[in-house]
């Protein structure tokens, strides 16, 4: 199996190394914020906070070749009992709505149900991202689908091509075929079915250095070809682009793509997409309780402005909701073609 | 740098034809987008015509480029290669077919 860049001691597995690629202005690259600013902002503020994203671990059953987390079984990051408390804290916020679990395997944190419990007594919404493979990973997990259903959680899976070589390519050898089983697990209980109240989403997102193509032409054609194929039904599907964040960056730069991928982002730049970026409305938490302006800018170790609260123990919603956010180059992943968020196209 | 007939950055210069003739230009560019626009076909099944006619023609500029937007859009490996096979068929056919003429020719001056 494939090594974490962390455990394999790579240059990239520091956050430093990484914004050292991406700050280069080489090959005449505008920075970001001069880009936005040639449109009237003068940096980017948040709206408030309606998202509360949480990364409750590193350690995933996969290592996809894209993962910007570097997540995979390797890595030992998890939050802990008591750093979900203090998420529950600060969830209380009425104007947080919704609570987004993320990884690695989300459901590999010991605590994880616990959690969506608590979460869930709080009257939020939880959405999980629930790569499909965990599922089948381990007996222990096979009851995860009437584990979501109980809570009503929203399920959003990757799902990179409705054919397996996309799939397997990027997410490795016969992942495909264990996501089909897996949704096929998710329609049983009433996932993805229509009128059931119980949402799948899936998410697609380009096995190599090009831009994903229109979500509704994409979304039209993974409807139909998974039902016909499979007989599996879903929701909605959003399209992500790649982040040139970790192992995609490495992907990136030993595949020679790095700066032809750059161009294309930034030739693709859509300024109507600039107002709907998630950190707008979004805090991202790191296993260890730190604040981020989303999980893009965590696994850059880019924490929120400092003069809000930078961790759990002081946060302070009021300064979080006007911060500043911090952009670098990757935003640039945020605002190309139809724009791109956890919640998939921003732009029409 | 080597100097060919052929760079792959000229391709990205496509749009610069207009600095000679811009009317022409503007009106053909138009055409163009207006084409690949999904209609009665969508613009996925356009890529691939336009994949395999690139291979007919074959225009390097238009190799690299409809490669790449048809696998961007979603198309295997193996349907690439096969639409590039009725690029193929096509053309050698269209040879072969002139075999008639050729028959026809022979025959008619041949004792
Ligand atoms: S992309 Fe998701 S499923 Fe794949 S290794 Fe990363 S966290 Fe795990
Ligand atoms: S990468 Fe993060 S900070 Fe940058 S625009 Fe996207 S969501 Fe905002």
């Amino acid at each position: 199996m494939i090594k974490s860049l962390k455990v394999l001691n790579h240059n990239l597995a520091n956050a430093d190394n990484q914004l050292a690629v991406l700050q280069n202005e080489l090959n005449g690259q505008p920075f970001f914020s001069n880009k936005i600013a040639t449109f009237g902002y003068t940096g980017l503020q948040a709206t408030g906070i309606e998202v509360f994203q949480v990364n409750v671990g590193k350690m995933c059953n996969q290592v996809c070749k894209h993962c910007h987390v570097d997540a995979g079984p390797d890595r030992k990051e998890m939050m802990t009992l008591e750093t979900m408390q203090l998420c529950l804290v600060a969830i209380q916020n009425p104007t947080i709505k919704t609570v987004d679990l993320t990884g690695g395997a989300p459901e590999l944190n010991p605590n994880f149900r616990w959690f969506v419990q608590e979460i869930k007594k709080l009257g939020k919404h939880v959405i999980v991202r629930c790569n499909l493979t965990i599922i089948l990973a381990n007996k222990k997990f096979n009851d995860l689908p009437e584990f979501f259903k109980l809570y009503e959680v929203e399920v959003v899976s990757s799902l990179p091509s409705f054919t397996p070589d996309r799939t397997n390519s990027q997410r490795g050898d016969g992942v495909f075929e264990d996501s089909i089983t897996a949704l096929k697990m998710l329609n049983a209980v009433g996932y993805g079915v229509q009128n059931s109240g119980l949402i799948l989403n899936l998410v697609y997102n380009p096995a190599g250095a090009f831009l994903p193509p229109s979500q509704s032409a994409l979304q039209a054609e993974y409807k139909t070809e998974l039902f016909k194929n499979y007989g599996i039904s879903f929701n909605n599907l959003f399209s992500i682009t790649n982040m040139p964040i970790s192992r995609y960056l490495d992907y990136l730069l030993v595949s020679g793509n790095y700066l032809k991928y750059m161009d294309k982002l930034i030739a693709a730049f859509n300024p109507s997409a600039i107002d709907n970026v998630m950190c707008r409305n979004t805090i991202s938490i790191s296993w260890d309780g730190f604040l981020y302006d989303c999980d893009f800018n965590q696994m850059l170790d880019l924490k929120v402005n400092p003069t809000a609260s930078q961790h759990l123990s002081e946060f302070n919603i009021q300064l979080l909701n006007t911060r500043n956010i911090v952009l670098k180059q990757h935003c640039y992943g945020c605002t190309a073609g139809a724009g791109s968020s956890c919640g998939g196209a921003v732009a029409g | 740098m080597a100097n060919h007939y052929y760079n792959s950055e000229d391709l990205g210069k496509f749009g610069n034809i207009g600095e000679y003739q811009k009317p022409l230009a503007d009106k053909f560019f138009d055409y163009y987008g207006e084409v690949f626009k999904t209609s009665a076909l969508t613009e996925k099944e356009k890529s691939l015509i336009a994949l395999a006619v690139a291979h007919a023609l074959q225009c390097p500029y238009c190799i690299d480029a409809y490669s790449a937007d048809a696998y961007e859009k979603g198309y295997s490996k193996q349907q690439m290669m096969e639409a590039v096979h009725v690029a193929a068929a096509i053309k050698g056919g269209a040879v072969l077919v002139h075999g008639v003429q050729m028959m026809n020719k022979v025959n008619e001056i041949a004792m």
